[in-house]
């Protein structure tokens, strides 16, 4: 069972053709990946922000989400400017902050930004059986698409499991402290974790089986390339070979 | 067609999850079509592991299993007869996951290549049966524990299995879901093997019921002969033990 907060929503975007919407995430994506000056990707962190906002989704939720990433960011901004090389560099006091290193950590944050709010509005507005759905008839290859997904329903079967230990753990009293007790009480909540994740995922995986699951994904989900399709897509190609044009310019 | 077509025959059937705890020692079963049956026997017997070999998902260390008189040794045997048989989990909450109850009870249907349209048809008639027809949209992680239950029987009868193979169907739930449960039980023209504790659900539900002792299975006096016994005694009188 898997938290999809994202997927029922009723939006223009919700009922564009899923496979349209996985192309156009990849194309816009690797594209933004691959940008590198400050007005591209203020334009694709704008664009991206757009279709959040268009794709209705609680807001609360997608900031939430973009907490956990920018967590990770933050180290980026801690090591950067003390340890990447550069013309340009400040003395404070012993330490010296390089300020291509400041520029590299902040192109960092818009790109993984741009990226991560995008594949809110496309992808995770959908279920993950249709994602896999679309995956497999955009001609990925079968395996690839079930290993994809495996993965995908195993990282919130862990989730799941770790709340429940949490939860056990909480009833009982359990305060963390710096004490061997509490050292102790991680060290078994971690390997519960990986115990019980594996187990699950391996009845979870037979239970499929034995529903007739022989690797193939279906989906609810109605296909149809229908006009609106084709003009999200037209609008998100267009979007992006600006981008890339103007990515071009600047740097010749 | 024939009355009394085999559907499933274990013969000599040795199980251990380690070496030196055998949990099933030469056991014989069959079971035929029409066959209404329940398995009673105390926790950590190896009635789920007897469910499990059934289905494929456990391997037998020795012994060989036949069904629908077809002889399964590797994966693909059982993949090919897995629809046929709907198993219940014991634990609701391995049977579910997809984010929708609807999704949830239409992927056997899918799987056996159904078109959506039907999948959907299949899917809510098999609610409604249920009395779920409130719940398609539900969120399959936020149903209570008896509301998961029901739902996972949703999602097993949705095949419409020949056979079920129900593993304590009835926990956790209150009496009218319970009634639900029998009452569809009654209706339903299917062949099926139950566990459970509760001795008068399968009494109402089963004609025959067999034990689990020593690692193999035999008939079981505690539901059918007992109660049959009392009834010299008490004679009409519904009574409780
Ligand atoms: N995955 C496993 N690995 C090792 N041992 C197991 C595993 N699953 C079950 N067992 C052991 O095998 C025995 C039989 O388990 P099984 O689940 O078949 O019992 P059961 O009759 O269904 O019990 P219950 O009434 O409690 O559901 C138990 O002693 C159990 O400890
Ligand atoms: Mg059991």
């Amino acid at each position: 069972m898997i938290e999809e907060p994202f997927a029922d929503g009723h939006s223009i975007i919700h009922r564009i053709d899923p496979r349209f919407r996985v192309a156009a995430a990849v194309f816009y994506s690797f594209s933004v990946a691959l940008c590198y000056e400050f007005p591209s990707l203020l334009a694709a962190l704008f664009f991206s922000l757009s279709a959040v906002v268009v794709s209705g989704v609680s807001l609360k939720m997608v900031f939430k989400r973009l907490a956990v990433v920018n967590i990770f960011i933050v180290l980026f901004w801690l090591v950067l400017p003390l340890t990447y090389a550069g013309n340009i560099s400040y003395s404070l006091g012993p330490v010296t902050i390089s300020l291509a290193g400041i520029v590299l950590a902040a192109k960092i944050t818009l790109k993984s930004n741009a990226i991560l709010l995008v594949l809110i509005s496309f992808i995770a507005t959908m279920t993950f059986a249709t994602l896999g759905h679309s995956l497999s008839r955009l001609k990925i290859p079968e395996k690839l698409v079930f290993l994809l997904m495996i993965t995908y329903r195993y990282i919130f079967v862990i989730q799941q499991e770790y709340q429940k230990i949490l939860r056990s753990i909480k009833v009982r009293g359990f305060i963390p402290k710096t004490t061997l007790h509490t050292y102790k009480t991680f060290a078994y909540v971690v390997g519960m974790l990986l115990i019980r994740a594996s187990e699950r995922a391996d009845r979870v995986y037979n239970a499929m089986r034995c529903r007739g699951f022989k690797g193939k994904y279906y989906s609810l989900t109605e296909f149809d390339a229908d006009a609106k399709s084709w003009i999200f897509v037209t609008i998100v190609t267009g979007f992006t070979i600006g981008l890339i044009t103007m990515e071009l310019l600047l740097n010749g | 067609m024939d009355k009394n077509q085999t559907i499933i025959k274990m013969t000599g059937i040795d199980f251990a999850y380690s070496e030196n705890s055998p949990i099933l020692k030469n056991l014989d079963f069959e079971f035929f079509k029409g066959d209404k049956v329940g398995i009673i026997a105390p926790n950590g017997s190896g009635k789920t592991t007897l469910f499990h070999l059934m289905m494929g998902l456990l391997t037998p260390s020795s012994g060989s299993i036949e069904i629908f008189g077809k002889p399964m040794k590797t994966e693909p045997d059982f993949a090919e007869i897995r629809h046929r048989i709907g198993l219940l989990f014991q634990d609701a909450d391995d049977q579910l996951f997809c984010p929708t109850v609807l999704e949830d009870v239409s992927f056997g249907p899918l799987n056996m290549g159904k078109s959506r349209k039907e999948a959907i048809e299949i899917s809510r008639r098999t609610l409604d049966f249920l009395g779920l027809s409130e719940f398609e949209n539900r969120i399959t992680f936020k149903l209570s524990g008896g509301e998961k239950k029901l739902v996972s029987l949703a999602t097993v009868l949705s095949m419409e299995p020949e056979v079920l193979l129900l593993d304590e169907p009835l926990t956790g739930l209150d009496t009218k879901t319970r009634s639900t449960i029998t009452m569809a039980l009654k209706e339903m023209d299917v062949s099926y093997i139950i566990i459970s504790h509760n001795i008068e659900f399968l009494k109402t539900t089963t004609r025959k019921t067999v034990t689990l002792r020593g690692g193999r299975l035999i008939a079981d006096d505690q539901v059918h002969v007992h109660i049959h016994d009392h009834a010299h005694v008490h004679g009409d009188v519904p009574h409780k033990h």
